[in-house]
């Protein structure tokens, strides 16, 4: 791009370039759209909905109190998952990557708990809890937790030893080490297991939702799942995938951002 | 066995033995969980009944299936997204993003769509578990070192024999990751429906026993799961470990 031979291009191909992004966006939600339009015509009303139906219940959802009731139950069983998944997830990380035998001990239990269904484990989660805030948060705990813990554990194994002996040699207590040495050290590795552990952690907590609570986005999905009510599965459904993908796309920059340093 | 094995043994069975006393003395009460010694009991007792077996083999089947369609496709989706460059920058926030919806709720659409049967439990298996392989194939081609590629173009190999012999060996330690989250989700997506709603299979037999306040049941046929999912993933994290050693970078 940069190269100084590089032909002299009109300032028309330029502005193409520069829109071409959005251009392809802006084709594949019309495939999207397309291709959703035919399966509708397949399928029928049946639990399924068309795309103008679906965009007319967002407009419904966006002026009803009620949904704004659910969205704030949501995220407050979100803001605690992430609370207890990044603090739990960083304390237990920590520690683990500070003791090399430790950590080697916990590796593979590590990741057959991260890559249990967690979704078996509901029952248990409600016989624990009951049906609730409580449940919810546990439940987005469950999900979130491991990757912060296995990326936090495997950036502090890998920090150079040097570092690690500096701090020894500097008579630092366990936390002082934590705290102003391992952390900042690892740090890139650990923001990679936090933006996991917070994609995870709103899966959890709305998982949570779907089958054991009676309040939240989750719940009203679920609920929407069970009157076959196609338009606003698909909504929320929609939803909740903007949402991810803005939380995705912001914890993403910043990441690469950390990474850069 | 070294001490680092000899401990981890020794964590489980004190975590194990822990539980066990908890529930024994009445700490926890049967209600909510019941002693490792009775799920055990209990695993035992089930798997003696035809109906339990016929609901494992109804699971194990989809979730092959399942993972067999979602390595399959994922690595062929995989290949096309990173051949079109245009396509893959509209489609990976969506990929990413994925992960933290619960796609599931896709499911009643699924059996609209295939039928109350194995067939939607499978679509909707296929739905989480091929996330994964799409995104770790675009990586593992990604990672590919131009200079072996250039060294094959060098030695004048075909693009059949540059794609056999240079890319996939380089790209395998990604492909082997991929594979085993398509197996975790494939398994997360065919239990979970089976939960949901379905005709038989594991997901659905501890969702009744759990309606029947059947707590032995369920815990039994927890157990069969952890076992199950444990066993398939110590092996794919063994082999996937073999591979990256086998095949260098991390």
């Amino acid at each position: 791009m940069g190269k100084p031979d590089a032909p002299d291009l009109g300032a028309g191909v330029i502005a193409a370039r520069r829109w071409m992004p959005l251009v392809d966006s802006a084709i594949f939600v019309l495939l999207i759209l397309v291709g959703w339009q035919l399966l509708f015509v397949r399928v029928g009303n049946d639990g399924f909905a068309s795309p103008g139906e679906t965009i007319g219940r967002l407009a419904t959802l966006a002026f009803n109190a009620g949904f704004w009731n659910n969205v704030e139950a949501t995220a407050v069983a979100f803001a605690w998952a992430c609370v207890f998944a990044i603090g739990g997830g960083l304390v237990v990380g920590l520690l683990l990557g500070a003791s090399r035998f430790a950590g080697e001990v916990a590796d593979p239990i590590l990741n057959a708990l991260a890559s249990l269904p967690k979704i078996t484990l509901y029952p248990v989660i409600l016989l624990f809890f009951g049906l609730g805030l409580q449940a919810k948060v546990a439940f987005g705990t469950i999900h979130g937790i491991f990757p912060v813990i296995i990326m936090t554990m495997n950036g502090v194994r890998t920090i150079k030893p040097v570092v690690r002996k500096t701090a020894r040699v500097l008579r630092l207590s366990l936390w002082e080490t934590m705290r102003t040495v391992l952390l900042p050290a690892a740090l890139p590795e650990i923001f990679s297991g936090v933006r996991v552990g917070i994609a995870l952690a709103l899966l959890g907590t709305l998982i949570g939702e779907l089958f054991a609570s009676d309040r939240g986005i989750g719940f009203l999905l679920m609920s929407y799942v069970n009157r076959q009510d196609g338009a606003g599965v698909i909504a929320l459904t929609v939803v909740l995938f903007a949402v991810a993908v803005t939380i995705g796309s912001a914890l993403l920059a910043l990441d690469a951002r950390l990474h850069h340093r | 066995m070294n001490a680092v094995a000899w401990t981890r043994v020794a964590v489980i069975v004190g975590f194990v033995a822990l539980i066990e006393a908890l529930c024994r003395f009445g700490a926890i009460k049967p209600f909510t969980l019941i002693a490792p010694s009775a799920m055990a009991v209990s695993l035992v007792a089930l798997l003696q009944k035809p109906d339990v077996r016929a609901d494992l083999l109804f699971t194990g089947v989809n979730v092959a299936i399942t993972v067999a369609i979602s390595v399959a496709g994922g690595f062929a989706a995989g290949v096309l997204l990173h051949r079109f460059a245009r396509a893959r920058r509209v489609v990976s926030p969506l990929l990413a993003a994925s992960y933290a919806v619960p796609m599931f709720v896709f499911y009643p659409v699924m059996i609209v769509l295939f039928g109350l049967g194995r067939w939607s439990l499978i679509a909707i298996g296929v739905m989480l578990g091929i996330v994964g392989m799409i995104v770790n194939t675009i990586d593992g081609l990604d990672r590919v070192p131009r200079v072996y590629t250039k060294t094959a173009a060098m030695q004048r190999m075909s693009p059949l024999a540059t794609t056999l012999l240079v890319v996939l060996p380089a790209a395998t330690p990604h492909l082997v990751t991929g594979v085993k989250l398509a197996v975790t989700y494939s398994i997360t997506g065919v239990i979970a429906g089976e939960f949901i709603l379905s005709v038989a299979g594991l997901g659905r037999a501890i969702a009744l026993a759990y309606n029947n306040l059947d707590n032995a049941a369920m815990y039994g046929l927890l157990l069969v799961l952890l076992i199950a999912t444990t066993a398939i993933n110590v092996a794919i994290h063994a082999w996937e470990s073999r591979m990256h050693r086998i095949w260098g970078q991390a």
